[in-house]
């Protein structure tokens, strides 16, 4: 079992790393979106634009003066009244939950939203977004599944001028080269301190178990980032210095939780049940280019642009036109020294559960032991998940595969 | 929206013998024999093989190539109303594929692990390439990644942008064309062995202008009271040949050319459409329909409305392979850009307000009494959002609105009782409605 010497958090007294995590905890769990209305506050001007996953270019909207704010939905704490009257049952749970805080008012700090071209649901999203909110700024963000950087990249380039252009005619700063520049100098600070802090995880994965992990990486969703990538420095100085006992748990990469989130307790169940989560795709939103932006070069929106095409993440969303499907996950099962994988996708949802399969091949071929099930944002019983995660990593530590 | 009413005893409207048979149905049965037959022999004649999506398909283009297409959603449709589909859906859940999943998918997997055999029980060949047009739909992206690895086939992809406000930017446009130029057609030049000849594509592009303005004909045809055509159950039959191998080919003309005589000469007579047991009688009710239809159990879908008097003027699942009603035609002047266009425009492509936008105007042109939305569990593409459509739409027409839910080819989420139910209450609003209007 993964365990830390976490004192009370928040209280006088806690460990550094403790408060922090309380911080971001705080942060993650308003879903008034105090910290962005505190932003808005101390940046007069500013506008906050939300997101849903997996992935924007937030440089830019921070380049130009906004704060890009991920939207995850309500998770387990929001109750859906309104919300199930626009979707039918066999439609996942993020959009409605989205909804309901749309429509509840728990958004309305926001100016504006965008819905990048994840799959279906989120695109169609973007439609019910504009009908219902009219007079809000809103906008798709069509993501290429080109990858040439002279046709795709290009058209890229093209949607993130246009977004651009769209806000600043809606109070944004004009787009400026040498800001972008600086904002993705910012973001590639973010990136570089969460590889640190997964480096740590995997190597001491007792001393920062994922379910903390994912607290910091979510609160960072609401904040710019030069200011998250201090909180996560600050952090891995704080948890290195604080006494952790090991444990002897099974090491596993867990996939397919991109978008609609589990709840934290799932996390912490799946860790009680003996697995050291060592690389995950939650909240890859902030992990989704694999490598350092160019902040060098005199056209840093291409280079942006240019990112996406060259270092994007492997996964369900972006189409794997000549690699081998499933080579990026074997990889990052070598990479980590993982025993297994665990699939943990939403309910209905497509891009994740049409894609699993040919993951679950590769692993086979590989010899890859792996298990797999269903959630759902507002999952309250764990128990089920509890017995097929222990039974994984029990079979898994003795016999190295599933029996 | 529909809400449960006591179930009415109104009797249900008879049916006429029809007064002279409609010699289209057979031609189409004919075009698509002899293409299964060419399909049969396309290896050992040498000719290369194309699997590729309704929306977005590329005809003309693989015409003035000499490849043969092969359409996977047609085949799973074909399985659906074959009644095989179960059989394969099942195959394909056994095999790991989730039971959350679109079921055209799992269909096709499953129809290839039972030894791919097609809608005329030959077995279809191999692909050469997996031409994969993304249109409209994310799924797509997944099934040919998943054939892909059945395969082991080259893939060529065309990301067709999403159009979310209605308006194709030239930007859009370009990106698609840029796509053509440079990826797709030199993948399928490869493929065929020889160089496009422009002429030849501008041939079969001038041939799918002529039979999409005898296809606006045939739907516009739906404006006369009584209607000479149901523009959902009728229209999936209207839309096969252009929506599959053979827009652009001088049969697709002709079978347009005749399919419009025969409208035109219905309106003459008075007469309705065809329904599975003869020729619509009156017309109580005049639909306009959102969604995809049931395969499984097609003809009784289409009975419930049928001996309600129910027609349907226009449908939006069929433009789900282009959308010619707003103006849109292939032009030979401009072959890459008039493609462009096309795949852009088809139904699913575009943004849900848009989608709307094109609902009210149906309903309004068509003069229709109510809309009615079934919402297939398959299809998120289609149904993210069709609640929100159904609100609005009953809000800016003030005609009622009418949700059913069933499925393409999965005969588990088709309940006959049930969907029988729902329609009945709703044709009694309509009755309630019109009752209202008129005291
Ligand atoms: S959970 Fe899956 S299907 Fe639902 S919105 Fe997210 S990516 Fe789309
Ligand atoms: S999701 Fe809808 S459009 Fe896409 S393949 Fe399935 S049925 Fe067709």
């Amino acid at each position: 079992m993964a365990e830390t010497t976490t004192q009370t958090p928040g209280l006088p007294g806690a460990d550094r790393a403790s408060q922090i995590l309380h911080q971001a905890r705080t942060v993650m769990d308003d879903l008034h979106l105090g910290p962005v209305q505190r932003w808005k506050a101390a940046h007069p001007g500013g506008l906050a634009i939300g997101y849903m996953p997996i992935y924007v270019p937030r440089p830019l909207f921070e380049a130009i003066g906004c704060l890009p704010v991920t939207i995850f939905g309500g998770g387990d704490q929001v109750d859906i009244i309104r919300g199930d009257s626009y979707f039918q049952s066999y439609i996942c749970h993020i959009p409605r939950s989205t909804i309901e805080l749309g429509l509840n008012g728990h958004l309305n700090c926001l100016d504006g939203m965008v819905f990048p071209s994840l799959c279906d649901v989120i695109r169609n999203l973007g439609g019910m977004w504009k009908m219902l909110f009219p007079d809000r700024w809103s906008s798709y963000l069509d993501l290429p599944q080109n990858f040439a950087l002279h046709l795709g990249g290009k058209f890229y380039a093209q949607e993130l001028k246009r977004i651009a252009r769209e806000l600043h005619e809606r109070g944004a700063k004009a787009y400026d080269p040498e800001a972008l520049r600086e904002a993705i100098r910012h973001e590639n600070r973010r990136r570089l301190a969460i590889n640190v802090l997964d480096n740590l995880r995997r190597t001491e994965p007792w001393r920062l178990p994922t379910s903390d992990m994912y607290v910091l990486l979510r609160a960072g969703g609401l904040m710019p980032a030069l200011e998250h990538a201090q909180m996560l420095e600050e952090f891995a100085d704080a948890v290195r210095a604080r006494p952790a006992r090991p444990f002897d748990n099974v090491r596993v990469v867990l996939v397919g939780a991109f978008c609609e989130q589990p709840p934290l307790d799932l996390i912490r169940t799946l860790e009680k049940s003996g697995c050291d989560i060592v690389d995950d795709d939650l909240q890859l939103g902030l992990r989704y280019i694999e490598s350092a932006i160019d902040d060098t070069t005199s056209d840093p929106l291409e280079a942006l642009a240019n990112s996406f095409i060259q270092y994007g993440a492997a996964t369900a969303s972006r189409y794997i036109g000549t690699a081998e499907k499933g080579a990026a996950l074997l990889e990052k099962v070598q990479a980590t020294k993982a025993d297994g994988v665990v699939f943990a996708a939403a309910s209905f949802c497509d891009p994740a559960l049409l894609d699993q399969p040919m993951l679950e091949a590769a692993l086979e071929r590989n010899g890859v032991p792996f298990t797999a099930f269903k959630f759902s944002e507002n999952t309250g019983q764990f128990q089920v998940i509890r017995e097929q995660a222990g039974a994984f990593s029990d079979s898994v530590k003795l016999w190295g595969t599933v029996q | 929206m529909s809400t449960a009413l006591p179930v009415r005893n109104r009797p249900p409207v008879s049916l006429r013998p029809a007064t002279a048979k409609d010699s289209s149905q057979d031609r189409q049965k004919q075009m698509i024999a002899d293409h299964y037959e060419k399909l049969a022999h396309a290896k050992e004649n040498g000719q290369k093989v194309v699997y590729t999506f309704v929306p977005g398909n590329l005809t003309e283009l693989l015409q003035a190539l000499d490849l043969l297409p092969v359409l996977p959603e047609i085949n799973a449709l074909q399985s659906g109303m074959r009644q095989k589909s179960a059989g394969y859906i099942a195959e394909a859940e056994k095999a790991g594929h989730s039971e959350d999943v679109c079921t055209y998918v799992k269909c096709d997997i499953g129809m290839l692990k039972s030894g791919n055999f097609g809608p005329t029980g030959t077995k279809l060949p191999e692909p050469d390439l997996l031409l994969l047009s993304y249109t409209g739909c994310f799924t797509f992206l997944k099934w040919f990644e998943l054939l892909r690895e059945e395969y082991k086939c080259p893939v060529v992809m065309l990301h067709v942008p999403y159009q979310p406000d209605g308006v194709i930017s030239p930007e859009m446009r370009e990106y698609v064309v840029n796509q053509l130029r440079d990826e797709v057609i030199p993948a399928l030049e490869r493929l065929s062995g020889k160089k496009l000849d422009m002429d030849k594509l501008k041939y079969h592009l001038d041939l799918s202008r002529q039979a999409e303005d005898d296809l606006v004909k045939v739907w516009e045809s739906a404006k006369h009271k009584p209607s000479p055509i149901d523009g959902y159950f009728g229209g999936v039959y209207y839309i096969g040949p252009i929506f599959t191998s053979f827009r652009g080919s001088q049969d697709a003309v002709d079978y347009y050319r005749e399919l419009r005589g025969e409208c035109e000469a219905r309106i003459l007579r008075n007469e309705g459409p065809q329904t599975p047991d003869g020729l619509m009688g009156e017309q109580r009710y005049r639909l306009v329909v959102e969604g995809p239809p049931n395969w499984t159990s097609f003809p009784d879908f289409w009975r419930m409305f049928a001996k309600e008097g129910a027609v349907v003027v226009a449908s939006t699942y069929t433009r789900v392979g282009g959308l010619y009603d707003t103006g849109f035609r292939h032009d030979s002047s401009q072959p890459l850009e008039t493609m462009a266009n096309y795949c852009l425009g088809c139904y699913t492509n575009l943004g849900l307000p848009t989608r709307v936008d094109l609902l009210e105007r149906y309903i309004r042109e068509y003069e229709a009494d109510g809309f009615l939305i079934n919402s297939v569990k398959s299809c998120n593409s289609f149904s993210a959002g069709q609640l929100l459509m159904l609100r609005q739409l009953e809000q800016r027409t003030g005609v009622p609105g009418g949700f059913i839910e069933s499925d393409l080819v999965d005969p588990r989420y088709f309940s006959k009782a049930n969907i029988e139910n729902r329609l009945q209450s709703y044709f009694q609003m309509i009755d309630a409605r019109r009752l209202r209007v008129s005291a």
